[in-house]
């Protein structure tokens, strides 16, 4: 019976394993030294906040893996060898393979900074950093936080609940606006500020003091100021976690290349998730995509490959969603910071400054791109849809109702948008009312 | 701001303190007139009782404990004089049921011979109880808005609270809920003084004395106005929380109260006009058909009423909108996990385990309701005496009498609310209530409702798993893609307000075949060659 082994027990790894199950008796063991069974790691801020327990971070309950026959191998893989199959575990044990997948996620990046590996400073990615912060939490007197992204802007949320006075240091002059246009950013750094975090715009950090224990007593910037605080959180982004294959002769760029079946360059090694880089993009994704759907949409897809089916890992269209503090964010196709040169925007914001809406659609032929949404929920299936039958911004927002994914009884905007569309435009739109028959609609 | 919330908890204690402390204090001083009225009405022929009862205890001041240890050592003394007897004359014997005994024979008496200072202060009696929990626990929620933070899910600490993570706070308040529930069923003879502080809203509203359960009501208003006006501001962001509260609020005090209550100021039965059979176990009794048919037009309004709520309101309804309608929106069993146990929501089971066990009990109450029910229908339309033995040894009457203990007590009251502290507040709804079983069975098969799924975006994060009060595994749905159609699902709606992506959303689809819950091979947003694949695969 064929032998495969997955290293890493992360979504892509574990969405691998169950769906290899699903189509073959194959022999499945995972390897992981983090935890014995898989844990949703976005849910970790939710464990330290006391939301949720860490075993509700646990999608599938202890028997599940027996049942399913999925090995579980709680172990650190030093090396491997090709030549023979082999994996060589930190326990001095070895085990052979026919097919491995790579699904080793992603580690937190530091960037020489002095004092980087003081006590106290850590990143926020794997359970062990959970149960560090959590240490270092408990006689908190100020906590400052080092990039301003995703994990970094949780972080902050996670002191905050602790009553523990944040710092954020942002090396950009508003808030991800690599990412998001300047009005969402905006709006984002006015949320922060009202959740009385210390927001440091156009910020870099230089040094961390030690104190004489070796724990963080102090950070500098760039700015010159000296901010004292006992915990220091990097949350400079995360890059692959491949630093143990460096040797083994697979091929390597900042994760594992592969191609769009998701194979290296060693036959019967297959490489997903966060660890993984395409050889080139598809389309306007990045090589590397650190998102927790993708790696579950590339586990799914090499089970096929594994499994008999050679499938290319095709991902549609782009979406992601996260949340900042009290605001929700969703996203559906593209709309970068910047709009490119046949791009044209419509922006709508609500007067509380918690909720808008961009949009973003092609000059000349009209065709929607792409939304960012802040503070209403929008309709994935009928904005996926939408985007691959290629409809243009006026049908967009005149179905707009079709799409809106807020609970009953909240408050609806789209004739408020529809009308701001209009004076902008010079339309005459008309927000058609919400349609059962369209939203089921398949094709 | 915490300041007022500390006085707040400090007052809440002392309301409380009071309201345990006057259950030790009871006095009594039964006059002749109130004994031999008791006698005639208890219908008690044994001499040995009245000659040993009555010197002990008439014109004297005694306290309740006194007072129910004499009766109830006479009533045994009585009985064992009784039998010992060469001839036992079985209208002397004094019938004794540890769980009916204090209710039903000691509770007359001491409630009409109570006396003391709590009996000639009702309203400053009710500001030192009521009063001061009301007052006090509304000091502890409303700081919430400003210590809280801007509005937003805000479930910080929760599991590291000895109060709502199974700490010995939360038991303690399990042991509380459980021994007030005990006190209110069984031994109402001890909470005459807390019955005393709200003496002055009965008569206001039906001229009568309180009673047990008129106490009950109160209680049952008053948290829940307490607690809603928490979940007002915990979920002021939320529209759909706003308007649920304020429904079930509504439809707790308006039906489950107050129209009762007038009702019997007007001469016309108690009647909760919401209660459907069978959550409503006693509507087809004998004494409750014949009560509504005796009293004129509006009682039998209220029996036709009664049979169509169950028969053909409540599954339209559910068909229409799912079980919430009635579960989260208009029950009072429901209206108190929604408020009071709002805070204990996370501490359901969630475990394949405790599914299977959820189904086996309440469908087994379910069966158990509706054969009780039959029997008690048979009886009644073959003019049998619900006394008489029927089967093995067992009359319509025992097996009321066992469904009305295990269940309508022990489980819904006891358990149901006793256990909000250590199995999350819907232990009865979940568990228990045959009602909620048949408005599931309708929700699992024909309905519009449905928990839609928002494609691809879940991040398995477990929040509504965890906040799901009915220990629904909302998560493993939402991550396949798969929109969650369950017969326990009461649609609290707090899966889709904890979720932080956006993934969740109740609604009422016009699809209600198996297409609601269609699960796609691949999550939306994978977009493999499924046409390629297909032809590979055959």
């Amino acid at each position: 019976m064929k032998q495969v082994i997955i290293i890493g027990n992360g979504i892509a790894g574990i969405t691998a394993a169950r769906h290899i199950r699903k189509k073959s008796d194959y022999h499945i063991t995972i390897v992981s030294s983090e935890t014995k069974y898989f844990f949703s790691r976005t849910a970790l801020m939710y464990v330290f906040m006391g939301h949720i327990k860490f075993e509700h971070t646990q999608p599938y309950e202890n028997w599940f893996w027996k049942k399913n026959r999925i090995d579980l191998i709680q172990a650190h893989v030093q090396k491997v060898e090709i030549a023979s199959k082999t994996l060589i575990l930190d326990n001095n044990s070895s085990i052979s393979y026919d097919d491995l997948i790579i699904a080793t996620g992603s580690k937190p990046n530091k960037f020489g900074w002095p004092g980087q590996d003081l006590k106290g400073v850590m990143g926020m990615y794997s359970k062990q950093d959970l149960d560090e912060i959590t240490h270092y939490a408990k006689d908190c007197k100020r906590a400052v936080i080092v990039g301003g992204g995703l994990i970094g802007i949780e972080m902050a949320e996670m002191f905050a609940s602790k009553n523990i006075p944040v710092t954020f240091l942002v090396r950009e002059t508003s808030f991800w606006n690599k990412v998001l246009p300047a009005q969402e950013s905006e709006m984002i750094n006015k949320h922060i500020k009202e959740h009385h975090i210390d927001l440091l715009l156009d910020t870099n950090l230089i040094e961390i003091l030690s104190d004489e224990y070796g724990r963080a007593k102090a950070v500098v910037t760039d700015k010159g100021e000296t901010i004292p605080c006992n915990l220091v959180g990097l949350t400079a982004g995360v890059s692959p976690n491949v630093s143990f294959l460096k040797d083994s002769g697979i091929q390597l760029d900042k994760g594992v290349l592969v191609n769009r079946y998701l194979e290296t360059n060693i036959p019967n090694i297959y490489a997903i998730g966060d660890c993984a880089q395409q050889q080139s993009a598809i389309g306007e994704r990045r090589p590397i995509e650190a998102v927790w759907y993708t790696g579950r949409m590339m586990g799914e897809t090499v089970a096929r490959t594994i499994c008999g089916t050679p499938t290319k890992y095709n991902p549609g269209h782009w979406f992601n969603s996260a949340k900042f503090f009290d605001i929700e964010y969703q996203t559906y196709g593209w709309i970068t910071a910047e709009p490119k040169e046949n791009e044209a925007r419509f922006y709508w914001e609500h007067t509380d400054s918690k909720k808008c809406l961009h949009f973003n659609f092609d000059k000349n032929s009209k065709r929607f791109i792409g939304i960012n949404t802040l503070g209403i929920r929008l309709r994935h299936q009928l904005f996926d849809k939408w985007l691959t039958e290629e409809k243009s911004i006026e049908y967009v927002l005149e179905h707009l109702k079709d799409a809106n994914f807020d609970p009953e009884f909240y408050k609806q905007y789209e004739n408020e948008i529809v009308a701001k569309f209009n004076i902008e435009n010079g339309t005459s739109l008309k927000a058609k009312k919400k349609s059962w028959k369209r939203i089921f609609q398949t094709s | 701001m915490k300041a007022i919330k500390n006085v707040g908890y400090l007052l809440t204690f002392l309301g409380f303190a009071f309201f345990i402390g006057s259950v030790f204090t009871g006095t009594h001083k039964v006059t002749t007139a109130t004994y031999e009225s008791w006698i005639q009405s208890k219908n008690i022929k044994s001499e040995y009782f009245i000659n040993h009862t009555q010197k002990a205890i008439v014109d004297k001041e005694i306290s309740t404990w006194e007072l129910s240890h004499i009766i109830l050592n006479q009533a045994k003394a009585s009985n064992q004089y009784q039998k010992s007897q060469t001839k036992t004359d079985w209208n002397k014997i004094i019938h004794l049921k540890w769980n009916k005994t204090s209710k039903d024979f000691i509770y007359p008496l001491a409630r009409a011979s109570v006396i003391g200072w709590y009996s000639n202060n009702i309203s400053l009696w009710f500001f030192m109880t009521f009063g001061l929990a009301i007052i006090g626990g509304l000091m502890v929620f409303i700081p919430d808005y400003k210590l809280l933070g801007p509005a937003g899910i805000k479930n910080n600490g929760i599991f590291q609270h000895s109060a709502t993570n199974r700490g010995i706070i939360g038991f303690i308040t399990a042991f509380f809920f459980m021994a007030f529930y005990v006190l209110l069923y069984f031994f109402p003879n001890y909470i005459i003084n807390p019955i005393l502080s709200v003496n002055g809203i009965s008569h206001f509203l039906s001229g009568n004395d309180a009673s047990q359960w008129f106490l009950y009501g109160v209680m049952y208003c008053s948290v829940m106005t307490v607690f809603a006006v928490r979940m007002f501001i915990k979920y002021r962001h939320n529209s759909y929380q706003l308007l649920r509260t304020t429904v079930v609020l509504f439809f707790q005090i308006a039906f489950g109260f107050l129209i009762p209550e007038i009702l019997v100021a007007f001469n016309k039965p108690w009647f909760d006009f919401k209660n459907a059979w069978p959550l409503n176990y006693t509507f087809f009794f004998d004494y409750n058909i014949n009560n509504l048919i005796n009293s004129g037009h509006l009682g039998i309004f209220m029996l036709v009423w009664g049979i169509a709520l169950t028969a053909i309101i409540v599954p339209i309804m559910v068909y229409f909108y799912g079980k919430r309608w009635y579960c989260s929106w208009v029950c009072g069993c429901g209206g108190l996990a929604e408020t009071l146990g709002d805070p204990y929501r996370q501490l359901s089971d969630k475990s394949l385990l405790s599914w299977k066990i959820e189904r086996w009990l309440i469908h087994g109450v379910l069966v158990f309701a509706t054969s009780m029910t039959a029997l008690t229908l048979y009886v009644y339309f073959a003019h049998i005496e619900s006394w008489k033995v029927i089967a093995f040894g067992i009359s319509a009457y025992d097996v009321q009498t066992w469904y009305g203990f295990f269940i309508g007590s022990i489980f819904s009251g006891v358990i149901g609310t006793g256990f909000y502290p250590i199995m999350g507040n819907r232990v009865w709804c979940r568990f228990g209530c045959p009602l909620a079983a048949y408005l599931g069975f309708v929700q699992r098969f024909k309905s519009k409702f449905r928990i839609t799924t928002n494609g691809g975006q879940c991040i398995s994060c477990g929040n509504c798993s965890t906040y799901c009060e009915q220990g629904i595994d909302v998560r493993a749905y939402a991550q396949k893609g798969q929109n969650i159609v369950r017969s326990s699902c009461v649609g609290c709606g707090i899966c889709s307000a904890v979720c932080p992506r956006g993934v969740l959303k109740l609604e009422n689809g016009s699809n209600t075949d198996a297409s609601r819950t269609q699960v796609n091979d691949i999550l939306l947003g994978n977009d493999m060659d499924l046409l390629n694949m297909t032809k590979k695969n055959s």
